[in-house]
């Protein structure tokens, strides 16, 4: 393949295609400006680049492993499904990888308060994670009703140092606690950084997080040649905002062999209006700093989205997915809540490991994906993150209080 | 025969600070959003603050993340947005307001996605037609903005965009290149409703920007009373006023009457003071 046919996004301004871009107010201008630049420096800088290595191998505990689940694979009757087992990170999940590469960022031009946004808890976890680290103010805005329904992890947060700041506005969830951080940052530029949770927001926010998430793409790579002696036939991970996705499916777009699935919540069913599936039902817009596809209804208002997990409950999605999406080189089916609790439960009892509800809505994507290829077929699922956090709201959902 | 039209209707702007330039005088821009605190509302509302003193006014297109605004502008556009006005609404205030006013001009300000779902041209022709005569539109930098600046254009419509205490040289430069009726400047970092205004560094930052561009430069964020507006107005083409009228309108939400007369008392107040 010729250099020029490689897929490389986004371009400078932080375009993949349509979608992506800066569409912020002036007053946040300089500021993701400035951060531009000084991601664009770093990340060509081998020293910065190296201790990143370092903090992921000795802080987050990498490489994380890439797990063939052999019984639940026979059980499925189909192809060979491993896992990459992000769940095994320190502090659970995926997002610990990009909190880190953004902290030393942040150090590097010298910030020295620490905003973020969370809608579960387990990004705003990292982040307070990693400012616990290095000393730094750390200030968590999170939607009230989150607050509610995730009080350990409101609890983690205060144990790390951070300050959790509850968002009244809006339908107080992760939408609301993004606008809630953009309104702090406008007011405390000169100081602050914003470490965003995920591929959305303006450019350079999509690329750099998914550039720190890559990490996860470029292992599982080695791991599945190591394991099988050639790359995977199908890629499938979960997509809130779409952050650990990215991170697995973008050191594989020009292996054209390789299928890729990136698995939105279905909710309650598309159907019943009361789901994030953006890309069944939802149509190109502007949210929170990028074009890309959203929930909005026909006046151009965003709608809430419904998830029975916390991290999949967004109206947006990141803008390179919407690009992958519109090139036909990704696709993005949906699980139910429902099909996500069942994977849930099989996988804890076939394989013993408890996943999250995020990751467990890929895994029951895969549910129906593997039955249809061949045993001598492989399937690398992103199993983003553990399920510890979510047991209150599965024991809810079988009729138990812990 | 529309481009007759479109000459004329698209002066508003020019008129009004050219008539202000004439009288020695300052503008005073109050922005409200459409819709809040009740739709039908909005209409007397904007006559009554022009009887008030109002030169310009902005009017707020409600959206459900308007995340450049502040606590008090936020709950104005949940207030619109929980009774259902949408873009398509403002525009039919816009057409009625303009029954009985067509000399005083308005700006819509608010955010892409409503003007982006109705599709660019589709909004300019419609806003035009209501007798629209700006959009600042917050959300859209001036690299992106063209695809939205030439059907605007195209319709006569002006485009005011803002420049914050910030920005750097360079991109006042191209803001300046492709604005149009007046250039906001954002007084304070923060979003709308913050405290704590500098008049000497606004005053030498209005300055610069003069040096860039012949549009006026009008300066909003930060002015809430009589004695800020007229500090302001010193160095300003013109002040806008938007949190501290909302904030009339929210104690008095179901008073309309009460509310329009509340604001309209807080503009006879900042008018007096800028034309002592």
């Amino acid at each position: 393949m010729s250099a020029k046919d490689k897929y490389n996004q986004p371009d400078a301004r932080g375009y993949f295609g349509d979608f992506g871009g800066q569409f912020i107010p002036e007053t946040l201008m300089p500021a993701v400006q400035e951060l531009s630049e000084a991601f664009d420096k770093f990340v060509g800088d081998p020293e910065f680049m190296e201790e990143f290595d370092k903090d992921l191998a000795h802080y987050v505990g990498r490489p994380s492993p890439l797990y063939h689940a052999e019984r639940w694979s026979r059980m499925l009757g189909g192809a060979q499904v491993y896992l990459k087992r992000e769940d095994l990170n320190h502090t659970g999940a995926h997002k610990i990888n990009h909190a880190v590469g953004q902290i030393l960022l942040a150090k590097r031009m010298g910030k020295t308060r620490i905003i973020a946004e969370t809608g579960a808890g387990q990004h705003g976890v990292a982040t307070a994670t990693v400012c616990a680290r290095l000393g730094l103010e750390c200030v968590v805005y999170m939607g009230a009703k989150d607050v509610e329904r995730q009080a350990a992890n409101v609890y983690r947060m205060k144990l790390l140092g951070a300050k959790v700041v509850p968002v009244t506005s809006g339908s107080q969830t992760l939408k609301d606690s993004i606008n809630a951080t953009l309104r702090d940052w406008v007011t405390n530029v000169d100081n602050t950084f914003y470490l965003l949770g995920t591929v959305c927001g303006p450019h350079p926010y999509p690329k750099m997080v998914r550039t720190f998430q890559s990490i996860i793409g470029r292992e599982a790579r080695r791991q599945i040649l190591d394991q099988t002696g050639k790359l995977p036939d199908a890629l499938v991970a979960c997509v809130g905002g779409g952050s650990n996705a990215m991170g697995l499916f973008s050191e594989f777009i020009d292996d054209k062999g390789v299928k890729i699935y990136g698995v939105e919540a279905g909710g309650l069913g598309v159907e019943s209006g009361r789901h994030a599936a953006r890309f069944s039902d939802g149509r190109k817009g502007v949210l929170q700093g990028n074009r890309t596809h959203i929930m909005c209804d026909d006046a151009g208002q965003i709608i809430e989205s419904h998830s029975v997990s916390a991290g999949l409950d967004y109206p947006g999605v990141g803008p390179e997915h919407a690009l992958l999406h519109e090139i036909g080189r990704a696709e993005y089916p949906y699980a139910t809540d429902d099909e996500a609790l069942q994977a849930f439960h099989d996988l804890t009892l076939y394989e013993g490991i408890i996943p999250a509800l995020e990751s467990s809505h890929a895994l029951a994507y895969v549910t129906k994906l593997a039955p249809t290829m061949n045993p001598d077929q492989s399937i690398i699922v992103n199993l983003s993150g553990r399920g510890d956090k979510d047991m209150h709201t599965v024991a809810a959902i079988d009729g138990m209080t812990l | 025969m529309n481009a007759l039209k479109t000459t004329v209707e698209s002066k508003r702007i020019d008129v009004c600070f050219a008539r202000l330039q004439s009288e020695g005088r300052k503008g005073l821009i109050p922005y409200v959003t459409a819709g809040d605190p009740g739709p039908e509302a909005t209409v007397p509302l904007l006559h009554a603050m022009v009887e008030a003193g109002a030169d310009i006014i902005e009017l707020g297109i409600p959206f459900s993340d308007p995340v450049a605004d502040g606590p008090v502008i936020e709950l104005a556009h949940q207030r619109a947005v929980s009774q259902g006005v949408t873009l398509a609404d403002v525009l039919l205030m816009v057409a009625e307001f303009r029954k009985k006013d067509n000399v005083t001009p308005i700006a819509l300000m608010g955010y892409l996605n409503p003007i982006e779902i109705m599709g660019y041209e589709n909004f300019a022709r419609r806003a035009a037609q209501a007798g629209v005569d700006a959009l600042l539109a917050v959300d859209i930098p001036p690299e992106d903005a063209k695809t939205l600046l030439d059907p605007l254009y195209k319709e006569g419509l002006e485009t005011v965009f803002l420049v914050s205490p910030n920005t750097v040289d360079e991109r006042i430069e191209s803001i300046c290149s492709v604005a149009g009726g007046y250039i906001y400047y954002v007084s304070l970092k923060g979003v709308t409703g913050a405290g704590n205004l500098d008049i000497s560094e606004v005053q030498s930052r209005v300055e610069h920007i003069k040096s860039f561009t012949s549009l006026p430069v009008c300066v909003g964020f930060g002015i809430r009373d009589g004695a800020s507006a007229s500090a302001i107005s010193k160095t300003a083409d013109a002040v806008i006023v938007g949190t501290a009228l909302v904030k009339e309108l929210a104690t008095h939400e179901n008073d309309h009457a009460a509310g329009c007369a509340a604001v309209a008392a807080r503009l006879a107040e900042m008018r007096t003071a800028m034309d002592q």
